[in-house]
């Protein structure tokens, strides 16, 4: 029988994929020369729309100028993004721990899927800033209102990626779970919730695109006392006619935004589909 | 508590008169009236602890239907089911394995499920490597291993419920031969050490023969018990020896015939 275990060995030798990974600096580098050059490409056309004198410098300056801004007020910008990064977080905790439990009920229960199931995909089509009067009405015109409206346009995203998630399992999982003997909670537990995982992360990332957007929506009606924040910025500078400022706030919006979905939620998409077997390391 | 390997998967098979699984004129009937499907025919059918019964059959014999039954999955619409020998595992075509828990990890959830304590849980699971052969994956995941050894860990898996039934549905369908003959060697030699009641479907026939010490035809919509044979092949078999080619070549011409029926208007 050591023969058997032999033949064994050497199959499994043979048919063990070999992975070929390319080089960290390659992988960088890869990813990011494209990136680049879309930048590059967009502060030139953004150049030679002010120099076609299509509009005055002073309503659409050049980059240079909004670069110089961005550098010399940099301890204001950097201050006042912590401060909308902060409620941002916050929102988005809140935002996950609604949606989740949302996302979960709908997914469990057949009644609830019919009362609410179809309006949650319908929330995510309603502009967050539709939420504003209410939530003003509701919170009067402050941090509270602002949460409300980030937790509206967020929560339903997230809920949708788990109810997404947990449709979607293979069926012969479930079945594998039920054989095993887990029952109700344990199933949910060591079965259906990271089985649903990875779509989960999908909501997450989207509902996190959809609350920074709706916090800056919302902090550019809201004004709240202390902290000056990115979006009462713009609407300051807007009055003031500083549009030098306006698209350096905008960048640093922007900045923000993608950086976080990109060092937060990419890098957890991309550790949760490298472990679930989603992606081709052997690149072929 | 320690255990080793042998004494891991069975309490002593208890030899009665009484069949491990023991089916009276069982029915199922899926769907309702009006698209109602009949999936199993009254089938009458005893399995002894510690056979190694081979159920074959075409497409739509009930083969899945009948294991569900047994397994607990489903329940018979009518007619008598019992299962004494103990404790049953189902193994499925796909290894069904998860694919965000290792190797080690998904042996280890059977485990847990069982409400099985840690430090028993690690004797049991290198047991159960050592077992199918695996040792030196335990880190790996699902979508790392070829299709023969998800099948194995699915196997070892199995097993981890300490089952006294095998149920195998189509276990090595989706493998390549070479891997499958491997896998019928590894089977036959753990069926053999350990006692295991086995019931394994398949629809080809070598296979069957291969494996089983005996071999029932199921007829085709509605499933029915068409025939049956004894394999008195002395083990270890192969696949490739004349004795199994022969008793698979009569049994194949009862499959065919079983499967021209449908192809005849007017049966």
């Amino acid at each position: 029988m050591a023969l058997l275990e032999r033949d064994l060995a050497g199959l499994d030798q043979l048919d063990l994929p070999v992975p070929t990974k390319p080089s960290f600096r390659a992988r960088l580098w890869s990813s990011a020369w494209p990136k680049l050059l879309a930048i590059a490409i967009t502060l030139l056309v953004w150049q030679i729309v002010v120099w076609s004198g299509w509009r005055r410098e002073d309503l659409l300056p050049p980059p240079g100028p909004v670069f110089s801004n961005l550098f010399h007020n940099f301890a204001d910008y950097a201050d006042a993004a912590w401060t909308t990064l902060q409620r941002g977080v916050e929102g988005f905790l809140l935002s996950i721990v609604i949606g989740a439990t949302i996302g979960a009920g709908v997914s469990r229960s057949r009644i609830l899927r019919a009362a609410i199931g179809s309006m949650i995909t319908g929330l995510q089509t309603m502009p967050s800033v539709a939420w504003f009067p209410l939530a003003i009405l509701l919170f009067q015109l402050g941090e509270g209102a602002v949460f409300f409206v980030v937790v509206m346009g967020a929560a339903p995203a997230i809920a949708n990626g788990l109810i997404t998630g947990i449709d979607h399992i293979q069926p012969v999982l479930l079945r594998a779970g039920r054989v095993l003997g887990a029952k109700r909670w344990s199933a949910l537990r060591y079965v259906i919730l990271p089985a649903a995982l990875p779509s989960f992360v999908g909501g997450l990332k989207q509902g996190w695109a959809f609350a920074w957007r709706s916090l800056l929506a919302a902090e550019l009606i809201a004004t709240v006392p202390g902290h000056i924040a990115l979006g009462q910025q713009l609407h300051n500078q807007q009055e003031l006619f500083d549009s030098t400022g306006m698209l350096a706030v905008m960048i640093v919006i922007l900045v923000v935004g993608v950086a976080v979905d990109a060092a937060v939620f990419g890098t957890l998409e991309r550790a949760v589909r490298r472990r679930y077997g989603l992606i081709d390391e052997a690149g072929g | 508590m320690t255990i080793s390997p042998d004494e891991l998967v069975l309490p002593p098979v208890d030899f009665d008169t009484h069949p491990a699984i023991s089916l009276e004129r069982v029915s199922k009937i899926h769907g309702q009236a009006g698209s109602a499907v009949h999936a199993l025919d009254q089938v009458s059918l005893d399995v002894a602890p510690g056979e190694f019964l081979c159920l074959l059959g075409a497409s739509g014999c009930g083969k899945s239907t009948l294991l569900n039954l047994v397994a607990g999955l489903d329940r018979p619409t009518s007619g008598r089911l019992e299962v004494r020998g103990g404790r049953t595992a189902l193994m499925f075509q796909e290894a069904a394995l998860f694919p965000w828990l290792t190797v080690r990890g998904n042996i280890e959830l059977a485990l847990k499920l069982r409400k099985m304590t840690k430090p028993h849980r690690e004797q049991t699971i290198a047991a159960l490597l050592d077992m199918v052969h695996l040792r030196g994956f335990e880190k790996k995941r699902p979508h790392e291993l070829s299709g023969g050894m998800r099948q194995r860990v699915a196997l070892a898996r199995a097993l981890a419920q300490q089952p006294e039934i095998l149920l195998m549905d189509e276990p090595f369908g989706a493998l390549d031969a070479m891997t499958r003959d491997l896998l019928h060697e590894e089977l036959e030699k753990l069926w053999s050490d350990t006692g295991l009641t086995v019931v394994f479907v398949t629809h080809n026939v070598r296979e069957a023969v291969r494996l089983g010490d005996r071999v029932i035809l199921l007829s085709s919509r509605p499933g029915r018990v068409a025939a049956e044979f004894g394999v008195e092949i002395p083990r270890p078999r192969r696949i490739e020896s004349h004795e199994v080619a022969d008793l698979s070549v009569h049994i194949t011409e009862q499959l065919r015939e079983e499967v021209r029926r449908h192809g005849t208007p007017g049966t």
